[in-house]
């Protein structure tokens, strides 16, 4: 209803840029689909620059600034001209705020830095809608992910001693059908980390397990996170030990429908 | 050998893995109903961090108001650049006044300075009082967490110990009864020592005095006991004003183990009639960790272990996989400013996640500076070709959206269609315990193009 009258209205008077992270575009096409059909049903106006590829992250966090540059002048390019920059990926999102100091900062990256969104937090707090529709009678987990988390603060964490709050677990209490389980470890890391996953193998799979089992163990059918990298590590894991879990990405769920 | 070679070999007893971790969690988890009972507790780490970064910045007055004011307490002050010179400096104050036999309470510094083989040398006996590090010292091993030094022991672990060092009878690892044992082994060498030794947990820059905080009482007994006191510290334990142990004290034992207030937090000043009171100031690479901007938050911290208890890497590898004096997070932003080359691959046991800088009652940004040390150890240490390699092909792909694409297409079709045996061979560290999505036909950006 309330997405009615917006539509209506054309309040929307923005320019969205979608940023599709390397992996998301290559392995996990389906939830950028989700996130560019979730964002137009939702009336935004959104565009997808071509030629675009990474944030820079797997080199930067390798240790390998200077090797991320090149990702980084690549993505300014594609998105200097827009008022937002959506993204289904709060560690990428995080990346172009936190760690884009590698590059001389010019008006435009400046201007990218400050305008990059992660999608939970562009639909909740830009948009300002909570309900988005979607339907999913399922019993999910919401695996935390850590760069959003603690990086972008897109909740609470239990950490802090702060007011608690979740903008994935508000956007998913909205959903219809949907029971959101609680976690023994509300806000664990899954071990994945970028090259982490490969130069501390035993630790990754070590934490990817336990953090699959904490969901086995709440009775979850589904993992979601707003991070498609976190869910990649968990789903290797899951399907190689054939577990009942599947993994979606909260646009997915969020899109959902049926 | 590596933490992540050290952290596979702990990782091949996953039972004990499971257990090292709940216990550590457990801690954690005390900490966050102790912390979350304080109202204020962001404004306490607030003033916490503020109060220390005030003081780094102006620790050579506040060093110097500390040595005056405890020169009027009478006791003596000596400063030592390195380990070795403090290890000369105790060594001769023991000798001074005779000291065969002597007792010491928990003190990372003397750890950091490997004082106890140094004494040892000389024929004087050193008796850690702590109960997890006498457990550790009788192991001969070193202590794998700052405040809880054998965590990594089981119960029946330290009974066989036990039996073997103090001849206790066997007890399936009754902990009442062992904890009662080493009651009374330690209470022999309180009775007999000729020297306690302590660590300061801060040292009180307009009084001279410093506090000491155990939760076993043993720095008291200690130094109440024997006819001299020295306390160990490092320079970055200086607080300016007595009132700012209000702050501190409660930051500290709910961050360390969600106590309301450390046991014993005991406030040194003056000696007894009598007894000589000696304190050792050391700087052994403070200062050039001081002078780093990067890195010099390091030095707020207070040694409460709480990023280790957190530290969802440190709770599943161990506190001897970091092979440094301190473990875990802090450690890994603070060794690699002695020994890059040693402890290059600390910083990289992490994924990041965060939760370090989180917990930090003193807002050390941990994470941030793990994310720093790894970009001077890949350009100040030798890195392995391949990755090197590697990273250059990677950055190269990725400033390139058309070689981006040819690239993507080509590992697509190989996840499609090549036998799972092959992906998953051994170059694939991945594919050890995980599978790889199977490639998808089309990328977002074809799919994207083709549905206009
Ligand atoms: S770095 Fe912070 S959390 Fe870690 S031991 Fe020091 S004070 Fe405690």
């Amino acid at each position: 209803m309330f997405i009615e009258i917006k539509k209506k209205l054309k309040l929307y008077n923005m320019k969205v840029g979608l940023f599709i992270p390397c992996y998301i575009n290559q392995l996990y096409p389906q939830v950028g689909k989700a996130t560019l059909e979730l964002l137009e049903k939702l009336n935004v106006d959104v565009v997808y620059p071509s030629g675009q590829t990474c944030c820079g992250q797997p080199m930067a966090n390798s240790g390998y600034e200077n090797e991320s540059v090149g990702a980084c002048n690549n993505f300014v390019k594609n998105f200097n001209e827009f008022d937002y920059i959506v993204t289904p990926s709060g560690s990428c999102a995080y990346h172009v705020k936190k760690h884009f100091d590698v590059i001389p900062q010019t008006d435009e990256v400046t201007k990218v830095r400050n305008n990059v969104y992660e999608l939970c937090d562009f639909i909740l707090n830009v948009l300002k809608i909570k309900d988005v529709g979607a339907r999913f009678p399922h019993k999910v987990g919401i695996h935390k992910s850590c760069h959003g988390l603690r990086g972008l603060r897109l909740g609470s964490c239990s950490e802090k001693v702060t007011p608690e709050y979740s903008y994935i677990g508000e956007l998913l209490a909205e959903v219809s059908g949907v029971e959101i389980i609680t976690l023994n470890r509300e806000d664990e890391c899954c071990g994945f980390g970028g090259t982490f996953a490969v130069v501390e193998e035993a630790i990754s799979v070590k934490m990817g397990k336990d953090r699959v089992q904490d969901h086995l163990d709440n009775g979850a059918e589904v993992i979601t996170a707003t991070d498609t990298s976190c869910l990649m590590h968990l789903e290797g894991l899951i399907t190689r030990h054939m577990q009942p879990l599947k993994v979606l990405h909260i646009a997915e769920i969020l899109n959902s429908v049926n | 050998m590596n933490h992540s070679e050290a952290a596979t070999i702990f990782n091949k007893n996953e039972k004990k893995v499971n257990w090292h971790d709940k216990a550590l969690w457990f801690v954690r988890h005390k900490r966050d109903k102790s912390a979350h009972s304080v109202e204020g507790w962001e404004e306490l780490r607030n003033l916490g961090q503020g109060i220390k970064a005030h003081t780094l910045s102006n620790l050579d007055n506040y060093l110097i108001q500390f040595e005056e004011n405890a020169l009027k307490n009478g006791v003596q002050v000596h400063w030592a650049q390195d380990g070795d010179e403090h290890n000369r400096i105790v060594h001769s104050i023991l000798k001074e006044h005779n000291a065969k036999k002597v007792v010491k309470s928990k003190s990372m510094l003397t750890e950091e300075c490997h004082l106890n083989p140094y004494l040892e040398a000389d024929g004087i006996e050193i008796i850690d009082t702590d109960l997890g590090e006498r457990i550790v010292q009788l192991a001969k091993e070193t202590p794998s967490h700052i405040v809880l030094p054998a965590i990594h022991k089981t119960k029946e672990e330290v009974d066989e110990l036990f039996q073997e060092h103090l001849g206790t009878k066997p007890c399936g690892g009754d902990p009442q009864y062992l904890t009662g044992e080493a009651r009374k082994h330690l209470r022999e060498k309180f009775v007999n020592a000729d020297a306690a030794i302590t660590g300061v947990n801060f040292a009180i820059a307009d009084t001279g005095g410093f506090v000491v905080c155990t939760n076993e009482g043993n720095a008291d007994m200690g130094a109440h006991l024997a006819p001299v006191h020295i306390a160990c510290m490092g320079i970055e334990k200086i607080i300016p004003k007595q009132e700012h142990l209000g702050v501190f004290l409660r930051l500290l034992a709910r961050s360390a183990t969600g106590q309301h207030i450390t046991t014993y937090s005991s406030h040194f000043k003056k000696p007894r009639k009598g007894t000589k009171m000696h304190i050792v100031i050391v700087d052994n690479g403070r200062t050039e960790q001081l002078s780093r901007p990067d890195f010099r938050a390091s030095l707020q911290c207070i040694r409460c272990g709480a990023c280790m208890n957190t530290c969802p890497i440190y709770r599943r590898s161990g506190g001897h996989s970091y092979d440094a004096t301190i473990p875990g997070p802090i450690g890994s932003i603070l060794s690699p400013g002695k020994d890059l080359t040693k402890h290059s691959s600390l910083p990289f046991a992490s994924t990041l996640c965060g939760s370090c800088s989180d917990v930090c009652p003193v807002k050390i940004d941990i994470h941030t500076q793990l994310y720093k040390w790894r970009q001077i150890i890949t350009k100040e240490t030798k890195q392995p070709y391949v990755k090197v390699m590697s990273m250059k092909m990677m950055g190269d792909i990725f400033s390139k959206p058309t070689k981006f694409e040819k690239v993507g297409k080509v590992a697509r079709w190989s996840l499609r269609n090549l036998p799972k045996g092959i992906i998953n061979s051994k170059p694939n560290v991945w594919g050890k315990e995980r599978d790889l999505p199977s490639g998808p036909v089309e990328s977002f950006d074809e799919w994207y193009k083709n549905r206009k």
